[in-house]
């Protein structure tokens, strides 16, 4: 049983205004590239959370009136009716403090909801998609490893993985790191208009996995192949596991399309290059992924 | 009056177990019955004659699978070839106790090593006899810092960057604390099951010997907080905060919530 307090409106107006004031810092926050982003963001959106909460509590504890009246109503008074009906008559032209509550949580509501819905923008381009598709690797562009040296063909060994970049390209870009590996060539089982991308049985991916854009720094190998699973790709991050064997299919986990594979030639001394781009765009799928071709820049 | 007597022994077994040394019995395992002072090679012979032979071939040459198993049960016999592996690879898997395998499916795990020291080496010098193999490295003291830059390169993908071990589709990549600095030396050269196997092209000794250095001083590492929740990184420690959280915000519901009135 408890009356509301006096001037305890305005310390839950303080506080949607701050929830909201918190949610705006979020999006601004997440549309600048700040530095210590990831924890401006979370603190943010915690402290927009954490003022909304104060504000229900000082609404509950101390608005909502909840005492219940037991005396019975006096005797109506001509005069006194007719002055609180010109009461609620003028307050009703300007703004009462319950619609000036109700207009403060709105707004805090509606400056969380587009905090919440900012982090949509970075599902994916829907338009300009060219970036996205642009890759290092054209015909011709040897492969080295991470100390810069060219990768020679007579180096890569069975049972090992290694991991390369292009020459003389920037490695930080999404499509710069492949994982090469070579197989029994026998057991190399391309799609027939990927014939020859296999030199000697070496095969080189893109090492960013389709489904959420982690390196795949897994590879799995038969110590026995009679008895053991067959070679495989898998991401850490989620366990899609890829078969290097069949173009780099999907054979397990979330990823929704083949690891892209890199055509590769041997060089007359002896060194891997690619023999052009990968065979689809390179790093997590986005909404209209399969229409399109990776390109060399 | 049979029975009774049946009963009587049973009590008896119960209450006098037969006397047992502190190592359980090593069962599973064939022993042969060989004179004292027969030599090294001889007693591995027959050590691999009994325990490896069924998998691995009587000259070392592995056994193909022929057919599936015919039900639970039913193993059949397969193993990959043991001539040429060396002294390296006998070594491994002996003393980490990953071979005799039950099943040749499986991966090996680490068990209990049932085979006596000198039965070991016996068999070492026996599996290093079939063929021109490796021998059993011995690691140096390396760079700890050096190898926690080729660890994070070349292991911590499935053995997480502290060594803690992980999991691959249709794999588990075993913790390395238990491995001794040999152990791992020989691991990085073999690839054991599906472990990829890196050469010394790839890993030089001398690198080895680093990598060997930092998975020893990681074991070692202190753990900030006091609390090592796994040394896993965030799942866990968010696993932990989410724990947390969520008493405190029971606790805040407690504090501000209010039931209503009974009428």
């Amino acid at each position: 049983m408890r009356r509301p307090t006096p001037r305890a409106d305005d310390l839950a107006l303080l506080f949607l205004g701050l929830a909201a004031l918190c949610a705006a810092g979020f999006v601004v926050a997440f549309a600048l590239a700040v530095p210590h982003r990831t924890q401006l963001l979370g603190v943010a959106l915690g402290l927009a959370f954490a003022f909304l909460a104060a504000a229900c509590v000082v609404f509950d504890r101390r608005l909502l009136d909840t005492s219940e009246r037991e005396e019975l109503y006096p005797e109506p008074h001509v005069e006194e009716q007719e002055a609180v009906a010109e009461i609620v008559e003028e307050a009703g032209s300007g703004i009462t403090r319950r619609r000036l509550l109700t207009m403060g949580g709105g707004v805090a509501a509606g400056s969380l909801g587009l905090a919440l819905l900012a982090p949509a923008l970075s599902l994916g381009r829907l338009f300009d998609t060219t970036p996205l598709l642009e890759t290092p690797w054209r015909r011709g562009r040897r492969l080295v490893d991470g100390a810069g040296r060219p990768l020679r063909a007579a180096d890569i060994e069975r049972d090992a993985f290694y991991t390369a970049f292009p020459e003389g390209a920037d490695r930080e870009t999404l499509a710069a790191p492949v994982v090469v590996v070579r197989l029994d060539p026998a057991s190399v089982r391309l799609p027939p208009e990927r014939r020859g991308w296999a030199p000697q049985g070496i095969l080189a991916y893109s090492k960013i996995c389709t489904h959420a854009g982690c390196a795949i720094a897994l590879y799995r190998k038969p110590t026995d192949p009679a008895i053991e699973p067959a070679p495989a790709f898998v991401c850490p991050c989620h366990y899609s596991t890829f078969d290097p064997a069949t173009g780099g299919t999907v054979i397990f986990g979330p990823a929704g399309r083949p690891l892209p594979q890199l055509p590769l030639t041997i060089d007359r001394s002896g060194v891997l290059c690619a023999a052009g781009t990968f065979s689809g765009p390179v790093g997590p799928s986005w909404w209209g992924v399969r229409i399109w071709k990776a390109r060399s820049r | 009056m049979r029975r009774a007597a049946v009963i009587v022994a049973a009590a008896a077994a119960l209450a006098f177990p037969p006397a047992t040394g502190a190592e359980p019995p090593r069962a599973g395992i064939v022993i042969p019955s060989t004179k004292p002072g027969t030599p090294l090679l001889q007693l591995g012979y027959q050590l691999y004659a009994g325990n490896c032979s069924s998998c691995h071939g009587s000259l070392g040459e592995g056994v193909a699978p022929r057919g599936r198993a015919a039900g639970s049960g039913d193993v059949r016999a397969a193993g990959p070839p043991l001539r040429g592996v060396g002294a390296l690879a006998a070594d491994f898997y002996l003393r980490t106790g990953y071979m005799p395998l039950a099943t040749p499916q499986t991966q090996p795990r680490r068990t209990r090593v049932l085979f006596s020291a000198r039965e070991l080496a016996a068999l070492v010098a026996y599996v290093a006899s079939l063929g021109n193999g490796p021998a059993i490295p011995q690691p140096r003291p390396g760079s700890v810092a050096g190898g926690q830059r080729l660890f994070t390169e070349h292991c911590a993908g499935c053995h997480q960057v502290v060594a803690q071990g992980g999991y691959l589709t249709g794999a588990v990549a075993p913790p390395l604390a238990p491995d001794s600095a040999t152990q791992i030396a020989e691991a990085v050269r073999i690839g054991p099951y599906l472990m990829p196997r890196f050469s010394e092209r790839t890993i030089s000794n001398r690198q080895l010997d680093s990598i060997v250095a930092y998975v020893r001083a990681v074991d070692r590492a202190p753990n900030p907080g006091g609390w090592g929740i796994g040394r896993l990184g965030p799942v866990p420690e968010g696993i932990v905060a989410w724990l947390i959280a969520g008493v405190a915000l029971a606790g805040c519901c407690l504090v501000f919530g209010r039931r209503r009135a009974a009428r």
